[in-house]
């Protein structure tokens, strides 16, 4: 087992090497880029030739490259230019990283706590209103976009009826405390319960829009997965065995159903970045998501670096905590 | 047993949980956050679409960032609500000599930085001096320097700041190498907006460093000292939002909000619906087709007198026909301008006649649009043999001279088809190979727009013809290139007020009967919009709105 996490390790770290020289090649292969971002219609060929000259983007790309990396290697992504300008891209990726998990983990509560239970006893009632009605919703859930879907929560539940806020993280005035930058925990671990409960109702609708597609696809498997397992022979022998229904759901169908589940699970959380592009826009949610999509947009490259960057390496770890897990349900992987 | 199994974890957690609830403080103050001022204690939010890049304005370039600034900073010359004219702001009066090149400034008293330090004839030294003295990296990000005053203290010789001297108390004399139209109107600039010189030198203002492919900007830049009615309370950074608190020792009169606070929500269609939720109360740039639901809502959509000019860029270097007079005219006969204001731009868009909006002194009034004539256009282009247009407009993009870049271009490319004209479209991203492409003489024809600075021709027609080669019209081509670009620079060191508008009259005369290096559409008024509730905002041409005599609800 060590040794296979070992191997994954040095493989990931190549991964990243060859990523960060693609993605360095990527953005100076683009037309335009910083310099056009920050100069805009004021542009001169002197303002530009001095600006170019600064960030040493006059120099072969080959330079650019090697310094990148050597400033890389000290933890220096070098300075944002758009989204925060001036602060550290690490320090922004660091600051906006806890919004974008608070995010992805109220959604994949979500997605998780719908998705499997109805899966579940979408396969068991197969064929019944229930089943139909479940599949429909999931079917929704996957071809409505989430921008649309965003846009149409806010406009049902903060704009006409007024339950909820229409975007960002928390009520401004409430000058919350800061911590750990997870606001309805730091709210909890400051005792500003307010501040706490204002962050959950920030959370709300962007958890749902988030999960929307995560719950789709976690349920449809589940039931997929349901439904072969209880066709397996191993069932009908637990039932002519006379063991009782409890054990056969428990152990015999949910554990068997749960492998893929679990491998889907494991690649949404990662594929949630994705989602997090939009529904971190539509609700101006300070994460990464939205971070990714205004650095592309403005030319931000060293945030857009280190959001690639990190996020291809939080991608290869989760997989390899999949498979770490994958290992635990099921015992033949150990040996193999 | 179960229960056991069940509860251990929870119970580990409860103890966690209690535990660092005992690390955490909170940070509020209990003691209450009112300014304790006799004016107001209401709130004015504004919805911003962009994070602030500095609070010294002296780095800053764009609009998200003197929009905040513009509340705690103030110049020596100011801006008079709802127009484009200056007006004193912390000088009283100003007088320049004969030269033209010496200006006295009258210096009001009892203004302080939030600081507490005073501002007087040495603040404004210490302030110009500092602005002065940049390191190389400092030169690069202060723009606004570079394109007012040319260049720096290494390069004393060829810039035009010569000194200051402070007189006495409130007497100071700044003096420039060289008559020029825009001094002291640049002076209204945000960028060169008076700080406190110890805050400065505490904080190291001057300490900027490129680094990668941005700056780094010292302490200082994070809690720029200004005079103005607001000062800096709170960047919270992780939830996006700015804070301003009043500042109760103002010289002038008290801000009416004890607050306001900048949330910064970069999706348009957001912010509208932050608006409609009212958990804002304005917000920038609404899009010219929400204009009119807004109001219906309940709104009110400010259009900010026009003090841009959108206009037709033709590139003789990258297409030789275009050299030709008679081909740029027919050009311009061919497209019909009055139905383009009409259908594509917001309401209270104009036909331009020149290069410059009418609010500007120079501007010719006797000048009328040319007229659109198909025919004529046709006979034209026919007579020439053809033409073929590589004809390009900018994607993911809006400016407030040009809200919809394609619908524009697409209303234009007919045009020009229909007068016999051969377009070949091309697209790219603003940001990404269409700024760069216009520099680099990539396209044939392409839309652009300016929105001006400060009142000055100088600031519009000296920017775009004012030099043979940095600029997007191939000046050097034309044999008027370096006639015009000479008679500009004449221009702009006339001393006499009466003598220099004639002269920029003559020149926008020659630009648009006997040169038109390039064809200047339109005018668009751009607009902000505000909630039900919020009275005293006036919009500005120059996008300077101030604060401080809003008020929300009555309050």
């Amino acid at each position: 087992m060590l040794r296979f996490i070992v191997r994954r390790l040095v493989q990931m770290v190549g991964v990243m090497v060859v990523l960060s020289l693609l993605l360095f090649l990527w953005l100076r292969a683009l037309p335009g880029g910083t310099v056009s971002a920050i100069l805009g219609e004021r542009a001169t060929p002197a303002s530009r030739a001095a600006m170019e000259e600064a960030f040493g983007l006059d120099q072969p790309v080959h330079i650019q490259y090697f310094k990148f990396v050597g400033r890389v290697l000290q933890g220096d992504f070098g300075p944002s230019t758009s989204v925060l300008p001036g602060t550290d891209a690490l320090d922004i990726f660091l600051q906006r990283f806890p919004a974008t998990i608070e995010l992805s983990f109220f959604a994949m509560v979500i997605a998780i706590a719908l998705g499997i239970p109805l899966g579940y006893f979408a396969a068991r009632r197969r064929a019944t209103f229930f089943d139909n009605a479940s599949v429909i919703v999931s079917l929704v859930g996957v071809a409505v976009p989430v921008f649309f879907l965003g846009f149409l929560l806010k406009y049902i539940f903060a704009i006409k009826l007024g339950w909820l806020p229409v975007s960002g993280r928390q009520d401004g005035q409430l000058e919350a405390t800061r911590v750990t930058g997870f606001f309805v925990l730091d709210g909890l671990l400051t005792r500003e319960f307010d501040a706490s409960w204002d962050a959950l109702k920030h959370l709300v609708l962007p958890s749902i829009t988030l999960a929307s597609v995560p719950f789709a696809v976690i349920f449809r498997i589940t039931r997929a997965a349901v439904l072969e397992v209880l066709d397996e022979d191993y069932i009908r022998t637990a039932e002519s065995k006379g063991l009782t229904a409890k054990v056969i759901r428990g152990r015999h169908i949910l554990r068997n159903a749960m492998l893929p589940v679990t491998t889907t699970i494991g690649l949404q959380l990662g594929a949630l970045l994705a989602g997090a592009v939009l529904t971190e826009r539509v609700f101006s949610w300070g994460g990464l998501g939205e971070a990714l999509a205004l650095s592309f947009e403005r030319r931000d490259y060293p945030v857009l670096q280190v959001v690639i960057l990190a996020a291809a390496m939080i991608y290869v770890i989760v997989n390899l905590l999949v498979d770490i897990m994958y290992a635990v349900i099921d015992p033949r992987v150990r040996t193999r | 047993m179960t229960f056991k199994r069940k509860a251990t974890p929870l119970a580990v957690l409860t103890v966690a949980a209690l535990a660092l609830t005992a690390c955490a403080q909170s940070d509020r103050d209990d003691s209450g956050s009112d300014t304790g001022s006799a004016a107001g204690t209401s709130t004015f939010t504004f919805g911003a679409a962009g994070a602030p890049k500095v609070m010294d304005p002296f780095y800053a370039t764009d609009g998200e960032t003197f929009r905040v600034t513009r509340q705690m900073f103030e110049g020596l010359v100011g801006i008079k609500a709802g127009t484009a004219e200056i007006e004193p702001e912390l000088a009283e009066s100003w007088e320049p000599d004969a030269s033209g090149t010496n200006w006295t400034f009258n210096l009001k008293t009892g203004v302080k930085f939030h600081d507490g330090e005073p501002f007087n004839a040495e603040a404004v030294c210490k302030n110009f001096e500092r602005m002065f003295d940049q390191n190389k990296d400092g030169q690069v990000a202060a723009e606004y320097w570079a394109g007012t005053f040319g260049a720096f203290k290494d390069k004393a010789a060829t810039s035009l700041y010569k000194g200051c001297e402070a007189k006495d108390e409130k007497t100071v004399v700044l003096s420039v190498n060289r008559p020029t139209s825009g001094f002291p109107t640049f002076l209204s600039l945000d960028a060169l907006s008076m700080q406190s010189p110890k805050a400065m030198e505490t904080g190291k203002a001057n300490e900027v460093k490129a680094q990668g492919e941005g700056f780094i900007y010292p302490e200082y830049s994070k809690a720029g000292v200004g005079t103005g009615p607001y000062k800096l309370e709170k960047y919270d950074e992780a939830n996006k939002t700015v804070t301003l608190v009043r500042n109760d020792d103002y010289w002038g009169e008290k801000a009416k909000n004890a607050k306001v606070v900048f949330k910064i929500v970069p999706d348009e269609t957001t912010r509208r619906q932050e608006l409609e939720a009212k958990s804002i109360n304005g917000y920038d740039l609404p899009n010219p087709a929400d204009w009119k639901g807004l109001e219906s809502a309940g709104n009110k959509v400010e259009i900010r007198p026009a003090f841009n000019v959108f206009y037709l860029g033709l590139n003789p270097i990258k297409n030789p026909k275009l050299a030709d007079v008679k081909i740029r005219k027919a050009i311009y006969q061919a497209l019909n301008r009055e139905e383009l204001v009409k259908t594509q731009l917001p309401e209270g868009a104009k036909v331009a006649t020149q290069m410059m909006p009418d609010t500007v002194s120079g501007y010719n009034k006797s000048l009328e649009a040319v007229k659109y004539d198909p025919a004529a256009a046709k006979a034209a282009i026919a007579a020439a043999g053809g033409l073929t247009l590589e004809f390009a407009y900018p994607s993911e993009v809006t400016r407030p001279y040009m809200p919809n870049p394609q619908k524009l271009h697409q209303a234009m490319a007919a045009d020009l088809e229909a007068a016999g004209i051969t377009v070949k479209v091309t697209t790219k991203p603003w940001n990404g190979g269409y700024l760069d492409g216009v520099d680099a003489n990539a396209f044939d024809a392409f839309l652009l727009g300016w929105t001006g600075d400060y009142d000055s021709a100088h600031n519009f027609i000296g920017t775009f013809f004012g030099s043979l080669d940095a600029n997007n019209f191939g000046l050097t081509k034309h044999s008027f290139g370096a006639t015009l670009a000479g008679d500009l620079a004449k221009a702009d060191a006339i001393v006499d007020e009466a003598q220099r508008t004639a002269a920029y009259e003559k020149i926008n005369q020659q630009i648009q009967e006997e040169y038109l290096p390039a064809l200047a559409i339109s005018h668009s008024p751009p607009a902000l919009v505000v909630g039900e509730g919020v009275e005293g905002v006036v919009a500005s041409p120059l996008t300077a709105e101030e604060f401080s005599g809003v008020t929300v609800g009555g309050k």
